[in-house]
This record gives structure tokens, sequence and C-alpha cells, in this order.
């Protein structure tokens, strides 16, 4: 070989380290200040340069220097991945080309300001999203991030400053980032402010003003260090960890965090996240969802709540019970949890402080060994302040319109009928028309109705009449009772509506996810589950669905599907399916997209992506959770059926491992006993000058080669059967015939014995291929005679049925044993005691060939003794008319 | 599968001393064997060993009759069989192995002989290449065909079973005459079919099936036991040539 043709050993090291490099995901280096200013660009820059100069291929994504020499002159030498632009309202906004950084596959990629938030329009509303994803392309990745950014730390930092934080970071992405802390005393910091050197905004200086001074610069630079401390505890938590070899949450702990529509619940959130994060343990936000009805103001504060908790790491379930107090004892003990983390409300507001006492007096006294931590909450200064009451006559008016003819009518009734009665039966009307009215409408009328009605008694019939004064005690108890009774009762009227409302809603939701679950269970192929889940899915949603499942070359959707993706759409598909994220509508991923898509993904694996066209404008929390039930169902499913297939090609491996065990068994010793014959005979021949003898070896030596011949036919049937090659050449045949030249080719083998043919009068031509009926059946008297004595009979019968005909081989030897009837066409399957001369192919071959006639054989006991082998051949068409 | 039944036509004789036999083969072990088999009975051999080869030898040695192997390594045999029929029309006995109904069906439409299946023995070849051989002299044109009890006058379009006259149709009558006039040599179903119904006829085999059993059921002692009329399983029919 020449040596030029060979590879360098060291570039072959380095091309694996490179490659084994770019399978795992890349490191995120973090340099984190306090605040803007402290030099953080210039930090991570320098170190950049380090990395160019130990030969690592570096680039710049996005790096705003803001014009400063000293930064700039770091920049020179670090190529630049050219920004895309796009306009937004008239303003040319550059950002980071995310797909120009991935393609140009960096080893290391340097992108500025980790907290930014995209041009609209981009695939990601936030720049760390699109570092999570070159990092999850291997690439490792430098940023900067101020410490008020991080979203635990989000709320600390307006306590401290009062500036209002939009840009966050979820903490998430720096677990298991390094990070390097940018420090500058607070001094020097605001000596650089004055000299200009800091890089602020037009439009921030005032408030900049008020950020830097230094008490706040202090606070922050000690939130910086302690997150920085913190996180190095971290670390070395995790190497001792990884050396006990424990598992991944050696502390046990499992915390829960109640979610409500409460704006408080906001910090509550980031509260838990961060004990979560010192505790290094898993933790869930949850969501009872009771009968009392919610505003859509408060849905929507749910929904981000729990968008925060998601975001933050959290598992989020939302769950149902009449108790919330129940309902989350309920979840905490399903998930194992170790503590429930509920808020403390702030005083001031008498409902919510009842309501949140009683909470926590039913979860102290229920909980159990679950630990209760009831945390202060402060409202966030982001959260919308609670609507004020107002009245909302678009909503209702033509309840209380209602109400007010109902009671009307009821009054000239009670008009009529007062002079009969007295002026209390009226009143019991009354009630009966607001306990009827309270079965239709909702709270607000009935009440309206329960007062209306009172005082339109007092006022109408209650002496004296026209007046709201009451004369006797007894009718004004009456009256009062009545109030009381007319107000709890469209209390509890519109109590139960709620419920039963809540109540349907969970129905529905249970029941087609029950549904969908029962035609999934019952669907056998990915094919099947594909159809169910479009089918389903498209029904519930009433939305075009498309399932994309990988195919050879990329994605593909399915062709059930009822939506057709466009190329542009494919690639979102396939964005969700290798980050195993939600993207498009509704997400934070490619929001910008027309389609919603969920990654079919269960623990194992991702095995496909659901696309709907959801046409409303917001996806509610109840609808997506319900979605990603689906999802995950279908994803269970044919994750269960792909197994399920790769058992069933495991088997047939298995089973083609043990035939062809048995074959080599087999053959060695079928092949090599003739062999042996004819070795001995041959040799014998050389020597013997005896004819006797001479006659005998020759005949021995023919007697072998024919068996070395049959048994080469018998194994290139098998491997045509087996390879599928044999497809019958069907032609017009004369069965008498047929039997006539089989038995009349099995002469000798067949010498000295009385074989009996049997051949129907009348027998039409039939449809067969000639050339394999013959070696079954040639096969099946072979068989008769190997396994019969040579003087038993042997018979072949051909029989006429309506629609087909049957072919008996029969013997009259020692029959076969029953148990080993079933088994005895598999192949290389020999009776324990045969005689032999039999490889144990010969049956097997015959079955095959009459399958691939469309016919079956069958092998049982005669009556009188001995083996019969029917065959049954189909023959549907009836032989053509001649000339 | 190999015809035992030649064994009642197969006393041995040696062909008349010199013919010149070709054999193409290329395999040397059977190229050894055969030689030593046809010499010993009286045959000259020449052999090539590939296709190419064997055309050439065709044309320049003379050969009275040839033994044409069809698994060639150069050229598919039927291929060969094709070019040394362009010009001349020695007789051609293919060899072939098992399981290759359609090969030995394609050499017979093109013009072959006679087919032996290997493994063969060899008297049952030298009986093959006796009878092409006869069959390829210009016999004295005997108008009376005769095998055994049964008797074809040609001439006359009369068949006699035992001396007794058999009534058979025209189409019946037909097809007897072109499998005696060819005797001992198989006719495929193609050829049969094309000679008796025409050429649009070829896929009709069961007007075949259906006629062969009428003059089996006319002519033979024992209809499902044919001496004279013969399968060739998959191939085609023929019919036994008067023993001599």
């Amino acid at each position: 070989m020449n040596d030029g043709d060979r590879p360098n050993p060291d570039a072959l090291l380095a091309a694996l380290q490179s490659e084994a490099a770019r399978t795992q995901r890349g490191r995120l280096k973090v340099f984190l200040g306090m605040c803007p200013g402290v030099g953080k660009t210039y930090a991570m820059l320098e170190a950049a340069q380090r990395e160019l100069k130990k030969g690592r291929d570096v680039v710049i994504g996005y790096v705003e220097t803001h014009g400063r020499k000293e930064t700039d002159a770091l920049v020179e030498g670090i190529p630049q991945v050219p920004r895309s632009r796009s306009e937004y309202r008239g303003i040319v906004l550059t950002e980071m080309d995310l797909d120009a950084v991935l393609a140009r596959r960096p080893q290391l990629a340097v992108v500025d300001e980790l907290a930014h938030t995209n041009a609209p329009g981009s695939r990601h509303p936030k720049r760390w999203q699109d570092v999570n994803e070159l990092l999850d392309a291997g690439i490792d990745v430098f940023t900067t991030l101020n410490v008020q950014h991080l979203e635990s730390r989000a709320d600390t930092v307006r306590q401290i400053t009062g500036a209002e934080i939009r840009e966050t970071v979820s903490d998430g992405i720096l677990d298991d980032a390094d990070i390097e802390l940018v420090d500058l005393p607070p001094a020097e910091l605001i000596t650089r402010l004055k000299e200009g050197k800091v890089y602020l905004p037009e439009r921030a200086t005032s408030a900049a003003q008020n950020f830097f001074r230094e008490a706040n610069l202090t606070a922050l630079r000690e939130l910086a260090l302690r997150l920085a401390a913190d996180h190095v505890s971290v670390d070395t938590q995790e190497f001792h960890r990884a050396q006990a070899g424990a598992g991944p949450w050696k502390t046990g702990h499992r915390l829960m965090v109640a979610v409500s529509a409460s704006p408080l619940s906001e910090s509550l959130i980031r509260w838990t996240r961060h004990m979560a994060d010192g505790l290094k343990c898993p933790w869930l936000a949850v969501h009872v969802e009771s009968s009392r009805p919610e505003d859509e103001a408060a849905q929507a504060r749910l929904e981000k709540h729990l968008a925060l908790a998601r975001t933050l790491g959290a598992e989020v379930i939302d769950t149902a019970d009449e108790s919330l107090s129940r309902g989350l004892l309920r979840i905490a003990r399903q998930n194992n949890v170790s503590q429930i983390i509920v808020g403390k409300p702030a005083a001031g507001h008498f409902v919510e402080w009842y309501r949140a006492g009683k909470l926590l007096r039913e979860l102290t006294r229920e909980s159990g060994d679950i630990d209760l931590q009831v945390v202060r909450a402060e409202k966030s200064g982001m959260a919308p302040a609670r609507p004020p009451w107002r009245w909302r006559p678009a909503m209702d008016w033509r309840q209380y319109a209602i109400v007010a003819a109902v009671l009307a009518g009821v009054g000239v009734g009670n008009a009529l009928l007062v002079s009969f009665t007295g002026p209390r039966v009226p009143g019991f009307i009354f009630l009966l028309a607001v306990v009827l009215l309270a079965l239709f409408l909702g709270r607000g009328p009935v009440l309206f109705a329960g007062a209306a009605s009172a005082l339109a008694w007092n006022y109408f019939f209650l002496p004296p009449k026209f007046t709201l004064i009451i004369s006797s005690t007894e009718d004004g108890v009456l009256f009062a009772l009545y109030f009381v009774v007319a107000l709890v009762l469209g209390q509890l009227v519109a109590r139960i509506r709620a419920q039963e409302l809540a109540e349907r809603r969970r129905e529905e939701r249970a029941t087609s996810l029950y549904q969908l679950t029962r035609e999934l269970a019952q669907a056998g192929t990915r094919d099947e589950v594909v159809w169910q889940l479009v089918g389903e899915v498209s029904r519930v949603f009433e939305s075009a669905v498309a399932v994309v499942l990988p195919a050879k070359d990329g994605l593909e959707p399915h062709p059930d599907s009822s939506l057709a993706l466009t190329e542009k759409e494919l690639r979102v598909a396939e964005w969700a399916f290798l980050n195993r994220q939600a993207a498009g509508k509704f997400t934070d991923n490619l929001p910008g997209s027309e389609n919603l898509h969920l990654p079919l993904a269960t623990e194992r694996a991702v095995l496909g992506v659901l696309s709907l066209n959801l046409p409303d404008k917001s996806l509610p929390l109840g609808r997506r959770d319900l979605l990603e039930a689906y999802a995950r169902q279908a994803a269970l499913v044919l994750d269960r059926v792909a197994l399920r297939a790769a058992a069933e090609q495991g088997k047939l491996v298995a089973e083609s491992e043990r035939l062809s065990n048995a074959l080599l068994n087999s053959i060695s010793h079928e092949l090599r006993t003739p062999l042996a014959a004819i070795t001995s005979a041959t040799s014998s021949l050389a020597e013997t000058r005896n004819p006797e003898m001479g006659r005998t070896m020759v005949a021995e030596i023919q007697e072998a080669a024919a068996r070395l011949n049959r048994l080469v036919g018998n194994l290139l049937d098998v491997t045509r059967l087996g390879s599928g090659h044999i497809r019958p050449k069907l032609d017009w045949c004369d069965v008498g015939d047929l039997i006539h030249v089989t038995v009349h080719s099995l002469e000798r083998e067949l010498a000295g014995r009385e074989v009996t043919m049997e051949i129907a009068e009348k027998l039409p031509l039939a449809r067969l291929d000639f050339t394999l009926m013959q070696q079954a059946l040639a096969n099946l008297l072979l068989n008769a005679s190997v396994h019969t004595p040579a003087d038993t009979p042997i018979l072949i019968q051909a029989i006429q049925e309506p629609q087909r005909l049957i072919l008996n081989v029969a013997d009259r030897g020692p029959g076969l044993p029953p148990e080993f009837l079933q088994r005895i066409f598999d192949k290389f399957f020999r009776a324990p005691n045969a005689p032999a001369g039999g490889s144990g192919l010969g049956l097997a071959i015959v079955k095959g060939f009459v399958e691939a006639h469309g016919g079956q054989i069958v092998a049982g006991n005669r009556p009188g003794g001995g083996a019969i082998f029917t065959i049954r051949i189909p023959q549907t068409e009836k032989p053509p008319s001649q000339e | 599968m190999s015809t035992p039944l030649l064994k009642t036509a197969m006393t041995p004789t040696n062909a008349k001393p010199g013919t010149i036999a070709l054999v193409i083969d290329d395999e040397p072990q059977i190229r050894r064997l055969l030689r030593v088999t046809l010499e010993a009975n009286g045959y000259d051999v020449i052999d090539a060993a590939n296709g190419a080869d064997g055309i050439v030898q065709a044309a320049q040695g003379r050969p009275e009759i040839i033994l044409l192997d069809l698994g060639l390594p150069d050229l598919d045999g039927v291929e060969v069989l094709k070019r040394i029929r362009e010009w001349s029309r020695v007789p051609v006995i293919i060899l072939s192995v098992r399981d290759r109904e359609h090969d030995k069906i394609a050499a017979l439409d093109a013009g072959a002989d006679d087919f032996v299946t290997k493994p063969f023995s060899s008297g049952e070849l030298l009986a093959r290449l006796r009878t092409a051989l006869r069959r390829s002299q210009p016999a004295a044109a005997d108008a009376v065909f005769r095998s055994g009890k049964i008797e074809v006058d040609l001439a006359a379009r009369a068949v006699r079973k035992d001396g007794a006259e058999v009534k058979l149709t025209p189409t019946e009558y037909a097809l007897l005459r072109l499998l005696v006039v060819h005797a001992g040599k198989v006719l495929t179903h193609r050829q049969l079919l094309t000679e008796v119904w025409g050429p649009n006829a070829v896929e009709q085999t069961h007007y075949l099936r259906v006629h062969i059993a009428h003059l089996r059921d006319k002519l033979e002692d024992d209809a499902a036991r044919p001496k004279f009329i013969i399968t060739e399983p998959a191939v085609g029919y023929r019919t036994m040539e008067a023993e001599n």
C-alpha cells in the first residue's frame, strides 16, 4: 500500500473527537454581570480570542460593541456570521441569523445579550431560545447576561430598584452552564458611567439615573455574587452525586406549588422554582379547577401563570375538584410530593383572606406527612389590577328583561288574587316565580328577581300598600325571611349551574380522551393509529390535521392527513420533531407559522409530529391540555406499535436463525451420507476384481447419487419457497396424466410396490402448475415409500368436488403419531424414530407448493391403518370449451 | 426428470464408426466423461469449453451431432444454438439441469432436437443420440409409420391399431401426424399448437390436453399408462418411435 493513502492517525483521532463533540449538546458559558456596563462583552470577547488562539473554530453570531474602541479591537480576527435583516414597521432590525450559524457549524459561537427579545417574525421570540437551539446542535456558546434578567431574580431586582424587568430568561438555561462573573465595584462603575463609557439607550437615561445608584448597585452585585456562588455549590453537589452514583434526585424532594388566577401566584411560582433550584429537585405547578366561575381576565391570568411555570421547568398539572385542598392533596400524593407551597395572602382583601385561611386549615389537617410551606407572596407589579366590579348589561340584559316581565305578570296575577287570599299568599307566589326563574337564568338576574319581588311584595301587597313601610312585626319578619331566602336561592342556583358547567366541560374532555384511547387501542398498525388520530382530532378540534412521520429521507406527512403542509410548515414540524417541543402558532417557537405542531413523543422516542390548523385566535388551556393528552396518547400507541413490529422482527430473526441451524445440521448429515457411500464404494471398486461385487458397488453409487440429486432438488425448492419466488404457472392440466407421469418418474423408488391410481371418471382439466404439482405428489409418494414397509400398498386418488380438486396419497404403514400431525409440515421436522433417508424438507415443500396454488394439505390417519395426505386445490374456472 | 421409458428403446448399438460428436460444456469433468463414454461407443469427439469456441468448432469440425450445455460462461446456450441454426441443420441435444423448464422449451423452440437432464445416465444419453442421428438421415421415405400395435399410413391418412381402422377427427389426425413425423423428438406445446391450430392458439394448452387424451383413449391399451404418446412434463409430448 502506498504511504500517501494511509490516513494520518492524528487527523483521524481529531476527526473522531470533533465528531463525538458534535453529537453532544454544546456547553454554554455565561458572562454574568450585575448590570449593564461592567464589561461583560469585553470579557467574553477576550475569552473568545483565547479560544481562537487555541485553534478552535470560533464565530461571532451577534455582538453589539456600541462603537467602543477597546471592544471593536477585540472583535477583529473573529469571523462574523452576517446578521439577518428584517423590516418591522419601517425600522430595519438586525438579528443573529440562526440558520446561517447552524449551517456554518462552528465549534464555538459568541452571542451577546442572552435576554434579548428578537424582532417579530423571527423563529423564536427570545434570543435565549436561539442559543438553546445552537447548544442542541452541539455548538458551544459564549453569552452575556445581567442578573436582573433572570426569571427567578426579576422580582427581587424590581423590589430593589423599582424598575420593571421586561426581558427575562428562564433559569433552566443556566442549569448546565458555566458561569463567569464579571465584577466591578459599584463606585468604579458609576465613574465609568459618568465618563460615558456605558452605553445606554436614549430613552432610558432618566430611568438609568435612578437605577445606577450606589445602593442599588451594591444590592445587585450581591445578588450576582450569590448566584455565582450558588452555582458553584451546585457544581460541587453534582460532582459528589456523580461520585456516589446515586439517582438523579438524591434529596428525594419534590415541590408542588398551588397556582391560581390570583396575581399572587406569579411570585409564588418564582419562589418555588428558586427553592427547587436550591434543593436540586423537580417541582410541579398545580391548578385545581373548581366550579367557581372565572371571568375571562382571570382565565387569561391563570394561563399566563401556568405558562410561566412551564417555562421555569415545572411539570404543570391541571385538575378539577370541588374542594381545592382535596384536589391539591390528591395530586400531591399521586406524584410523591414532599412539600406543598401555598401563598399567604396579603392582608386587606377579606374574601381572599378567608378563602386562603380555609385552604390552609384544611391542608394542615389533611396533609399528613407532606410538609406545608406558607409563603408570603407579593403582587407582581406587572400583574393587572383586579378589574373593578362593573355592570355588564350587554351580557344579560335579556335575562333582566325576562325577570322584569315575569315579575310584572306575576304581580298582575297577584293583584287579582289578593282580594281572596290576603297579602301573604302573593309573597309565596313571587317566591315560586323566583325559584322557577332560577332554573333558567344566571346568578345576577336571579338575585335581581329576589330583590325586586321582595320589594314589589312589600310595596304592592303588604299593608300599608304602596309604601315600603311594613306595619306588623309578623310581616316584617316574613319580609326579611323572604329576602334572605330569595338571595340564598339565587346564590345556590348559580353555584349549581356553574358546577354543572364545569362538570360538563370535564366530562367532555374525559369522554373524548377516553374515546380516542379506546379507538387507538384497537389500532394495530401505524396507518390505523394515524387514521384514528386524524379523524378524532379533526372532529374534536374542528381543524384540518396532518400527521408527519419520519420516512426514509426526512419527515413526510402521512397520506391520511387532512391538512396539506407547505414546505415551510414541514420545516417547522421538523423543528418540533428534532427539538421535542411544540412549535408554530400559539408557541414560543416559530410563532409566525400558520399551524401548530406538537411532537408525538414518549420518554423513549419521538415518533412524529401532529400538525393542526386551528382557526382560533388563542388556544385556551383546557384545549391545549386535551390536545397534548391526545398527542401523548397517540405517541404511546405509535411507540407500542413500533415496539411490537420490532419484536416481530426479532422473532423472525430468531426463527430464521433456528432454521438455518437446523439446515446446517441436516444438510451436513444428508450430504455426507451419500458422499460417504460413493467414496467407499468407488475405493472398493478400484480394488475389487470380483464382478458381482463390482455390480453391487455400482448400484450403491447410483443409489447415493440419486439421493444427492433429490436432496439438491429439495434444497433448491425450499430456497425458492423461502425467497417467495414460487409463482405457479397455472395451465390446464390432465390430472390423470399428471399422476401417471409422477408415478412413472419414481419407477425405481417405488419398485416392487403396489401403487393404485384411482382417477375419477370424467375428471375435468384442472388449472395447475404441472411441474410443481408433480413435485408435490412425488414427495408424498417418496415419503410414503420411506416410511412404510416395502410390501404395503400405496393409493393415489383424484376426485373432483364442486369448485375444487382433491388429491389423496394414502398408505397402509404404521400411520402418523397424532401429536405430530400439526408439525410434520414444518421445515426440518422429523419424527423422533423416523427411518433414515429423509431430510425433513419433503413435506414442507409439498405444503409450500400446494399453498402456492391457493390450496391446502392435511395429514391424517386412515380407518383401517395407515396415513393419508389430502391436497385440496380450489378450481374456480371452468375449462374453456374446445374449438 | 429422466425418462426411463426410453429403456425399452435402448438396445445399445454403436454409432457408425467415425461419427463426429461436438461436446460444448464448460465443465472439464463432464467433457472428460462424455469423451470416454462416446469414444467407447464409436464416436469421434471434439469439444469446446465455451460458446464462442463451440460455434467455431461447429463450423470447422463438421460434427454430425452436437451436445450443448445451456449454462455456458460466455454465451447463453440458447444463443449458441440460434447462431448454429443460422447455417446448420445438424442435430443438437441440449444438456440442462433440472428446474429450467423454460430454458428447455426455449431451446426446443429455437430448434434443438432433444434434451437430456443432468444428472443423466450414459445409456439414456446414447439412446437420445442415436434417435437424433437416425432422424437426421434422410430415411427411405416410408409413408407408413409403425410403433408396436399402431400403424399410421401417412399417404392414405389412415390409422390402424392391431390392424383395425381407428376413426380420428381431422384435428386429432393432424396432431398425430405431426407427432409421428417427428417420432422420438420432443415437440413443445407451442410447436404443436402452432402447427395444428395456428399461431394464434399458442396459449390454448387445453386444446392439446383434450385432444391428446382423446388420442390416447383411441390408441393406447391403457390411456392412464400411455406407452405411445408420452408426456414430457411442462415441455410437451413425444411419440415413441418404431422399435428396430
